[in-house]
């Protein structure tokens, strides 16, 4: 079926149209007119995702590769600009345009008070991202992937300062950008790496020339490669952007700063998983990395009392989970993982905007409280997105959370029992900070003001349909991945993705061992989900400790980064400039300049007028020269 | 012949100017004549005659030197972005009132013939003759329709850049003589009979003026006043245009002529440039007057330029080939943003701007492609120059043997490129860190007093701002027949650069 | 015919004019001093002249003439030289009432 892929093109301008039409005519377009072509570019783009998904799945696309034209060819160098649509992202297809899809419904509700011009722009800013994203996972080689990439930076840097009056946005804004451009740096010289050793950065030649590449250069490939995942995909030591970049609308929170653009790592490295499970090193570094991020994140969303901060925090946290997947080689796990994780992220954003959008645009969950008799749809649906991330069977957070742990398990050594017995805790964490969320904004008493109570209401449909259908997503789009063990014919995502990620040998565990770990976790997160209720069930204010208090201020990593980072880069600017420049280099330059005035004023004293010293300089030097031609001179 | 009118329109043009008595004319005939001469580039680029692209008449014969001129691709590419600047610069300035305005379009149009000339010579004395003929109307548009502190600023340009002509005068001189026919022609010039350790020190003779030129650091220091001080119209010939020369003379008439002294070299002047990246990227996110910021940030990317050129292969140096031509059209829109806040607002500080965006949203759109193609975002024309210079210094074998640091590191050339090219990432990182700086400043945030009563750009920045965001966006997504169109030129330039089959030793 | 005798004679009065011109404030005493610096030329001009044409081979009649050719421009430009010289000091008399040249520095700002 050449002909389908033929059309693939479409998938991507599709919402580059409407963002073209969006921008241009938002002075003109009324808001439903903006709304109905935001939306519906994204509905079909996911239409033909899904005829392109099920051409895949029937294994009728081939390599899937498409070629349209070259982007670059200079000497060694070619650039082509091709798509390739096969089982990998034809998924990432359907989930960036399904989960766009509803948030660009959501959104025509959520951002309906706007002005219609930046009701448009909102728009047009949304489609160019679903376009860069689309781009980003269906580039054919490295090089497209990278200008999807940097293009969903740049939205989320133009959508996180959506409200561009307020600056502390602005610099969040600006920080997300920054810090993702240093990520990109990184993912820039493995390009440059490619190119230098293999020659090419079209998915196909490198993976299929791995022979040719020394240990040391995929090490370093994949290590830098991995730094710009850190960048995008928010984790240690890059990922203090990601809880800034909650000051852009909550809707974008939930499509590109949970659901799409910060899973980008994931996809990459995913995607050049052959590069990845050649190099040990990088997959230590990376399961380390992941670890750390989903832990100290979970730690921090202990003490957060903004209810977006909350769920950015456990973002983070989820995200340092697949990348332990990642690590641990496990990418079917990663990935199943971004798509459940999309599935209830999405879920928890759009019901805290529907919370947020009720409270009058309050964010603090200590004056919130009792909510759930109030808003019945928003409160069921958060509930099943936050029992879908703690992980209880059979939502689908359990399935993908179950496999990343299972596949940390499996491996030999004492490093990854300790990665193992980590990932629980934080597991066990996040099923806490969760329900510690959930419990002081639904139950209790409410703690708001009387207007805000007076003016409570449930969201209009528009915001509760996609809230149903993502918690349906919730429930069953884990099912995609129950184990072998379960049910006969499961685990159906691993054989879907087998051409892109190559099936290992079988698990090394028991089925009973896999039973246990399977009951252990489900026991343990359901205690969790008890002492939260009995500790939140009643809305108590939380004491103020030393640990506490650390927590709240996140580790304190933002300041030390202006400490040791910004300050220092600032003040070094600030040196060059006063220092260097001005009494340095050009004090040199002018200095020459002043020198050769000086001189000049000297000399100019020998002339002084008087004719008679004008004779006796002469007379002197004819004697000095009669001298030195008959005397000295030999 | 078209080489010619290339030169001949706006020499022609200008000298009638002065001869103007009504300004508005003076105006419109600087307007006909680069329009004009825009067609004659087009028609360079476009024609399949190679006939035409040359032209040899008699100079001065007693001295060996002829009035010979060449479009190669990358003298097109220079030629066509020089013809397509006019435009847009006397566009974008067009409600803006001069003192004696046929003098200043006059003054203005010479200048173009002598960029075309510089672009097109290929004999030594006839560049040398074009390279002071676009450097002295500078002096005077600076120094009679500058700023406050333009007198001694402008002295400053003319006499830093003029003793950096006098070196490379000497340096033409020198190889002049050491040519097996006595002759001025740039083919005789690459087969002048210089030994390594002549090169060497002729090296820094043409490198010196044409470091002053572009600026590479530590000779950089007359910009920023000189960009500040200028009048904007010149500033925008300046940066956009003058920078281009000091590259283009590296290209034609150092990289060729020097093989040898530029291999002894490379090393040294890449570390220049790297230091000037960054130094120069630091120094623009302290800064506050926009002109300044600008202009910072213009030697950060001259820098990488010049690195690139240094590398000395192909992905480099088509990488700055296109990069000239995709810078020169950045800051001219960058210039044109400054050019409408200052008039608009009396200031270029940005502590006293902020929230133009909600006053003013098609020049934020506009202002904001623009800077985003000024921090080389991919789809943007700047993307696609960067990543093909740095690829080039990456995999660059010109940094020849091997260095300890320290007493301690060993470091060879492969280490070399990889720490120009980390380097020089850096300074990318660098430069979203200013550029998005001043976007916040200038167009977020809320109005203050000076923003709150403003319109929207005019028609005439309007049209000029779409055309360059149009090139931008154009040459962002389909480069390749820019890149095509120096393909040949290049191939010829790395084979004269080519020491492993050198003679000259 | 003894050479050195004239040599030493123009010697002593270009010595003599020499420190005329140093010492001597007055215009026209420097004046006079050139005169005889001029004229101590003229005279060993002259007498190289002769000398030559005594020693010269009897076929070149005209050998040592340049050097009297010599004298008669160098006496054509003392003579230019002292009409637009005395103009001068006139000229001063009249302005400053004075021939003295110390006073002569105004060009000097």
């Amino acid at each position: 079926m050449e002909h389908i892929l033929q059309f693939a093109w479409l998938i991507p301008l599709l919402p580059l149209l409407g963002f073209l039409i969006n921008g241009l005519g938002r002075k003109w377009l009324s808001k439903s007119v903006i709304a109905t072509i935001g939306s519906g570019v994204i509905l079909a783009s996911f239409v033909f995702s899904l005829i392109l998904f099920l051409d895949v799945r029937g294994g009728q696309t081939g390599s899937g590769v498409v070629h349209y034209f070259d982007f670059i060819r200079v000497g060694n160098i070619h650039i082509p600009f091709d798509f390739q649509v096969d089982a990998l992202s034809s998924i990432f297809l359907l989930i960036i345009t399904g989960v766009g899809f509803l948030i660009h419904v959501y959104s025509a509700s959520y951002m309906h008070s706007e002005p219609t011009e930046h009701y448009g722009r909102y728009f047009a800013y949304l489609n160019l991202f679903v376009f860069s994203m689309l781009l980003l996972v269906m580039g054919a080689n490295f090089v497209v992937m990278f200008i999807g990439w940097e293009g969903v930076g740049l939205c989320s840097y133009l959508l996180i300062g959506f409200w561009f009056k307020n600056n502390d946005y602005n610099y969040a804004a600006r920080k997300a950008f920054v810090m993702n451009r240093i990520g990109d740096l990184g993912f820039l010289l493995a390009v440059f790496w490619l190119f230098a050793k293999v020659g090419s950065v079209n998915y196909s030649d490198v993976f299929s020339s791995l022979q040719t590449l020394s240990g040391t250069d995929i090490t370093i490939i994949t290590l830098l490669l991995f730094v710009g995942a850190t960048g995008k995909s928010a984790q240690i030591p890059l990922y203090t952007w990601l809880p800034d970049a909650m000051a852009g609308p909550t809707p974008v929170s939930a499509l590109i700063h949970a659901a799409t653009m910060v899973t980008a790592g994931i996809y990459m490295i995913a995607r050049s998983n052959v590069l990845f499970t050649a190099s040990p090193v990088t997959q230590t570094v990376i399961t380390v990395i992941g670890l750390a991020t989903a832990l100290l994140a979970a730690s921090i969303a202990l003490r957060q009392n903004d209810i977006k901060k909350v769920l950015a925090y456990s973002t983070v946290s989820q995200l340092g989970y697949m990348f332990i997947a990642l690590g641990t080689g496990a990418y079917v796990a990663a990935v199943f993982h971004v798509m459940t994780h999309a599935f209830f992220k999405a879920l928890l954003f759009l019901g805290s905007g529907s919370v947020i959008h009720a409270m009058g645009g309050e964010q603090d969950i200590r004056r919130m409280g009792g909510l759930k008799g109030k808003m019945p749809i928003t409160y069921w649906t958060f509930l099943i997105g936050c029992i879908a991330i703690a992980g209880i069977p059979p939502f689908s957070g359990f399935f993908s959370k179950d496999a990343i742990l299972l596949s940390a398990f499996t491996h030999e050594g004492m490093f990854h029992q300790v990665v193992y017995y980590l990932a629980l805790g934080g597991a066990m964490l996040t099923a806490f900070y969760m329900f510690r969320l959930f419990f002081t904004t639904f139950h209790g008493p409410f703690r708001g003001t009387h207007e805000q109570e007076h003016h409570l209401h449930e969201s209009p449909a528009a915001m509760t349909i996609p809230l149903v259908v993502l918690a349906i997503l919730s429930i069953v789009g884990g099912w995609v991945g129950i184990p072998e063990m379960m049910m006969k014919g499961g685990d159906r995502i691993t054989h879907f993705l087998a051409t892109v990620i190559p099936m290992h040998e079988g698990h090394a565990v028991s089925h009973s061992t896999e039973w246990m770990l399977m009951g252990t976790s489900t026991a343990l997160v359901l205690l969790m989900i008890g002492l939260a209720r009995s500790r939140y069930g009643k809305y108590k204010e939380e004491k103020e400790t030393a640990l506490g208090k650390t927590l709240g201020n996140k580790w304190y990593v933002d300041e030390l980064y202006d400490k040791v980072i910004v300050h220092p880069i600032t003040s070094l600017g600030n040196w060059l400039e006063e220092g260097m420049e001005r009494t340095g280099i050009d004090a040199i330059v002018n200095n020459v300049g002043r020198g050769v005035q000086y001189l000049s004023r000297q000399i100019r004293l020998v002339q002084s007028g008087q004719v008679g010293s004008y004779v006796l300089l002469m007379v002197v030097s004819i004697l000095l020269f009669f001298v030195y031609q008959f005397f000295i001179k030999k | 012949m078209i080489a010619f009118l290339l030169i001949l329109v706006p020499l022609v043009a200008g000298t009638l100017a002065f001869f103007l008595r009504n300004g508005q004319g003076a105006r419109g005939l600087a307007m006909l004549s680069s329009l004009g001469t825009l067609g004659v580039a087009l028609a360079a680029v476009l024609t399949n005659d190679a006939g035409s692209l040359a032209f040899s008449a008699e100079w001065l014969p007693m001295l060996g030197a002829k009035f010979s001129l060449q479009a190669d691709g990358i003298s097109r590419l220079l030629t066509l972005l020089t013809a397509a600047a006019y435009p847009l610069i006397l566009a974008s300035t067009w409600t803006h009132e001069y003192k004696n305005p046929n003098r200043f379009f006059g003054l203005l149009l010479l200048t173009q013939a002598g960029l075309m000339g510089v672009f097109l010579a290929t004999d030594a004395l006839l560049f040398y003759f074009f390279w002071e003929l676009a450097l002295v109307p500078v002096y005077f548009l600076c120094s009679t329709w500058g700023g406050e502190r333009r007198i001694p600023v402008t002295f400053k340009f003319f006499i830093y850049t003029f003793a950096g002509s006098l070196l490379m005068l000497v340096g033409i001189i020198y190889v002049y003589s050491k040519t097996p026919d006595s002759s001025f022609a740039q083919t005789s010039f690459y087969e002048a009979a210089l030994s390594g350790g002549t090169q060497s020190w002729l090296f820094w003779l043409f490198f010196g003026a044409f470091a002053i030129k572009m600026p590479v650091f530590p000779f950089h220091t007359w910009q920023p006043d000189t960009y500040e001080q200028a009048p904007t119209a010149v500033t925008m010939v300046l940066s956009g245009l003058m920078v281009k020369m000091g590259l283009f003379a590296v290209i034609r008439w150092l990289l060729p002529l020097l093989p040898i002294g530029v291999n002894n070299w490379a090393v040294s002047a890449s570390f220049l440039s790297v230091i000037g990246i960054i130094y120069a990227s630091l120094i623009a996110m302290r800064q506050d007057d926009l002109k300044r910021l600008i202009a910072y940030s213009s030697i950060a990317h001259i820098g990488l330029m010049s690195l690139a050129l240094f590398a000395g292969n192909e992905t480099g140096i088509q990488g700055v080939v296109i990069q000239m031509f995709n810078h020169g059209i950045n800051i001219i829109g960058l210039w044109i943003v400054v050019e409408w806040i200052e008039q608009q607002f009396g200031t270029r500080r940005m502590s006293e701007l902020g929230g133009i965006a909600q006053q003013a949203p098609a020049l934020a759109i506009l202002f904001v492609i623009v800077a985003l193609a000024n921090i080389a975002l991919p789809l943007t024309n700047g993307f696609v120059g960067e990543f093909l210079m740095f690829n080039g210094v990456f995999t660059s074998t010109a940094y020849d043997g091997n260095y300890t640091v320290l007493g301690r590191w060993h470091v060879n050339a492969a280490h070399l490129s990889l720490v120009f090219a980390v380097l020089a990432g850096i300074g990318i990182i660098l430069s979203a860190v200013y550029t998005l700086r001043a976007i916040q400043k200038v167009l977020y945030g809320n109005v203050g007093e000076r923003t709150g009563m403003v319109k929207d750009i005019r028609w005439n920045e309007k049209i000029a701002l779409i055309v360059i965001v149009g090139v931008i966006l154009v040459l962002g997504v389909y480069p390749q027949p820019m890149i095509e169109e120096a393909k040949q030129a290049v191939f010829d330039l790395l084979k004269e650069t080519d020491i492993s089959t050198m003679i000259k030793k | 015919m003894e050479i050195n005798y004239y040599i030493f004679l123009s010697l002593a009065l270009f010595a003599i004019g020499i420190t005329g011109v140093l010492t001597r404030r007055n215009a026209i005493i420097i004046f006079m001093c050139i005169e005889l610096m001029l004229n101590a030329v003229n005279l060993l001009l002259v007498a190289f002249s002769k000398m030559h044409h005594l020693k010269a081979a009897a076929g070149a009649v005209t050998a040592g003439t340049e050097g009297q050719l010599f004298v008669f421009f160098i006496m054509v430009v003392a003579a230019a030289e002292v009409a637009v010289g005395l103009a001068i000091i006139v000229m001063m008399y009249r302005n400053i009432h004075s021939v003295d040249v110390n006073f002569l520095n105004r060009l000097k700002n």
